[in-house]
């Protein structure tokens, strides 16, 4: 059975949270071989166990933090993955994903997409957005081993539990600080990343403030949501740009979308529209937002959203 | 200073998109200037003036009609371009980086080049990185915040989660530009004239020697499936709100 290498990202020092349904979608392939940089964190490997993962790589080497300096690190997980014999690397796409799935396919001179929505081993197929989110490309990856990031809540994590061993990979490749990374800072309200949310609940322009989007935070509170912004919005100033979904925003496809005001423009649902339940609260019935949803409540936010916060309270 | 900015030109958003045939779609759409490309033209322009010297150089690979795109970005503040022409719908970022590649070469060595960190049709991300290996620069993606000390620049990735990451890069360097970088200005009138007087060199991709080793080959294009309208929940807003919460309960979301 042939081996799918799966790059094992670590965000805010824990395990992130959209690797276990990449590690589903590389189960389909065979079996799981995990690479992390530096170290890895017997919490993380429990949880890597419960989902099937069956062999570690530590790629690390040369005293230095090799999470620190990109360059090195893509060579590194560059010579680790072709050490390994495994058929393909993924990741998630995220932006550390991406950038260090890049640097080591373009040293693996392998080839590589990123952002793909579907997967296909038999055939080395996959699928992702073009147009964004108006048509789907299927492209193919014609020699082996080949690189794929993997867009977040694309599959879902396939629990099985296995015990997992851990091997060490030296990197013996050069040291290269052209790049360095000094530091990470938290901005913003230092809640769930919209990204890997499953649900998501965001304002529109009606909003009309920054504060005002405390009506949607208590909700957001109840059932564990990240908090989104639309364009209007973080126009008008009433949410930073890293709130923003859609078009040149974040990319989001949870369990459901709650969009509060929203219009719904075309370029609002180049960013949700893979959710795979939508909402619309909004005070105007032909607002673009209800014709490509799944249920719709004709109302103002203001009413319709703090009424929400209490009932899912009662329910909990 | 030599600063380069890396173009395409994109359907606009607005576009309605068909599809034709297997592979390719209705050409004969409003295009635009990839919107990431217009943050890396903002910076690229704005280290010009706060350098007082040097020159801005837009560098296209794209069919004849990007000649408009260019156009647009010598209006906001890019001095010259090139253009290497092609008919192809779609053009790998493998296939663009070298064809980039080779432009830098002709023009000169860059101090530092901007890129949008990916275009809007093909959604690739990649060619940033792949003109970065071809030139042999480093190159960091995804910038919010950018800014020059000497021959070091300081930049921030935006990570997710409300993080953002700080690097320092080793110039000269290619920067992928985000959403956040900064805000484009709109040309003014007298900016979009003096533009029209501006240098385009064109080049045809066939001139070039260069060849596709992205090993990726688009097989089908398909239209994305539309959402149907929505079910509108009736009653009073707690009624409709009662309905909502039990749905969400059925189906297991909350």
């Amino acid at each position: 059975m042939s081996k799918i290498g799966v790059f094992i990202e670590i965000v805010d020092q824990a395990l992130g949270k959209s690797v276990p349904g990449v590690v589903g979608a590389a189960c389909r392939g065979g079996d799981v071989v995990g690479f992390v940089l530096d170290d890895l964190a017997d919490k993380d490997r429990e949880l890597l166990e419960e989902y099937g993962v069956t062999e570690v790589v530590v790629v690390g080497g040369r005293e230095v933090a090799l999470s620190e300096l990109p360059v090195s690190a893509g060579l590194a997980l560059a010579d680790a993955v072709k050490a390994s014999g495994v058929k393909a690397l993924l990741g998630v796409s995220s932006s550390t994903g991406n950038d260090l799935l890049t640097r080591a396919a373009l040293s693996l001179q392998a080839p590589l997409v990123l952002d793909c929505t579907g997967i296909d081993f038999n055939t080395n197929c996959v699928r992702k957005s073009h147009f964004s989110g108006k048509a789907t490309a299927t492209l193919q990856l014609t020699a082996a081993p080949f690189v794929c990031g993997i867009r977040p809540n694309s599959f879902d994590p396939v629990p099985e539990k296995v015990a997992c061993t851990i091997t060490k990979f030296e990197y013996a490749g050069p040291i290269d600080d052209a790049i360095t990374v000094t530091g990470v800072e938290k901005s913003g309200s230092g809640r769930k990343d919209l990204a890997e949310a499953d649900i998501i609940i965001t304002g529109g322009r009606p909003i009309g403030s920054s504060e005002n989007f405390k009506i949607l935070e208590e909700c957001a509170d109840t059932i564990d949501a990240a908090i989104g912004a639309s364009r209007a919005a973080v126009d008008a100033g009433y949410a930073p740009h890293s709130m923003q979904v859609g078009l040149t925003g974040k990319i989001v496809s949870p369990k459901l979308y709650i969009g509060c005001g929203l219009s719904g423009s075309v370029q609002h649902f180049a960013g949700m529209k893979s959710s795979k339940l939508i909402v619309g609260i909004n005070t105007d019935k032909d607002a673009p937002i209800f014709s490509k949803s799944d249920y719709g409540i004709i109302g103002d936010l203001f009413e319709v959203v703090p009424l929400l916060t209490r009932q899912l309270q009662k329910r909990r | 200073m030599r600063i380069y900015v890396c173009i395409k030109q994109v359907p606009d958003s607005e576009a309605i998109i068909k599809i034709v045939g297997d592979t390719e779609y209705n050409r004969e759409v409003v295009y635009v200037v990839n919107p990431y490309d217009e943050y890396g033209v903002e910076e690229a322009v704005r280290l010009k003036e706060n350098n007082g010297d040097g020159e801005v150089i837009a560098v296209c690979v794209g069919g004849e009609g990007a000649v408009s795109a260019l156009r647009t970005v010598m209006a906001m503040g890019v001095d010259r371009s090139v253009l290497v022409k092609t008919g192809e719908q779609f053009v790998g970022s493998d296939l663009t980086a070298q064809a980039l590649a080779w432009v830098i070469e002709q023009e000169g060595p860059a101090d530092i080049i901007f890129a949008g960190k990916q275009s809007m049709d093909s959604e690739g991300m990649q060619t940033p990185y792949r003109l970065g290996a071809q030139i042999g620069l480093p190159v960091v993606s995804n910038v919010v915040n950018f800014s020059l000390e000497k021959t070091t620049a300081l930049v921030q990735r935006e990570m997710g989660g409300g993080l953002r990451e700080s690097l320092t890069v080793k110039t000269p360097c290619i920067i992928g530009a985000n959403k956040g970088l900064n805000e484009p200005r709109y040309p003014k009138m007298h900016a979009i004239l003096k533009a029209k007087k501006k240098e385009i060199k064109v080049l045809d991709i066939a001139e070039l020697t260069i060849q596709d080793n992205s090993g990726v080959q688009l097989k089908g294009l398909h239209p994305a499936e539309d959402r149907s309208e929505a079910r509108i929940l009736e009653g009073t807003a707690e009624e409709a709100v009662s309905s909502l919460v039990d749905i969400l309960a059925e189906q297991r979301i909350i």
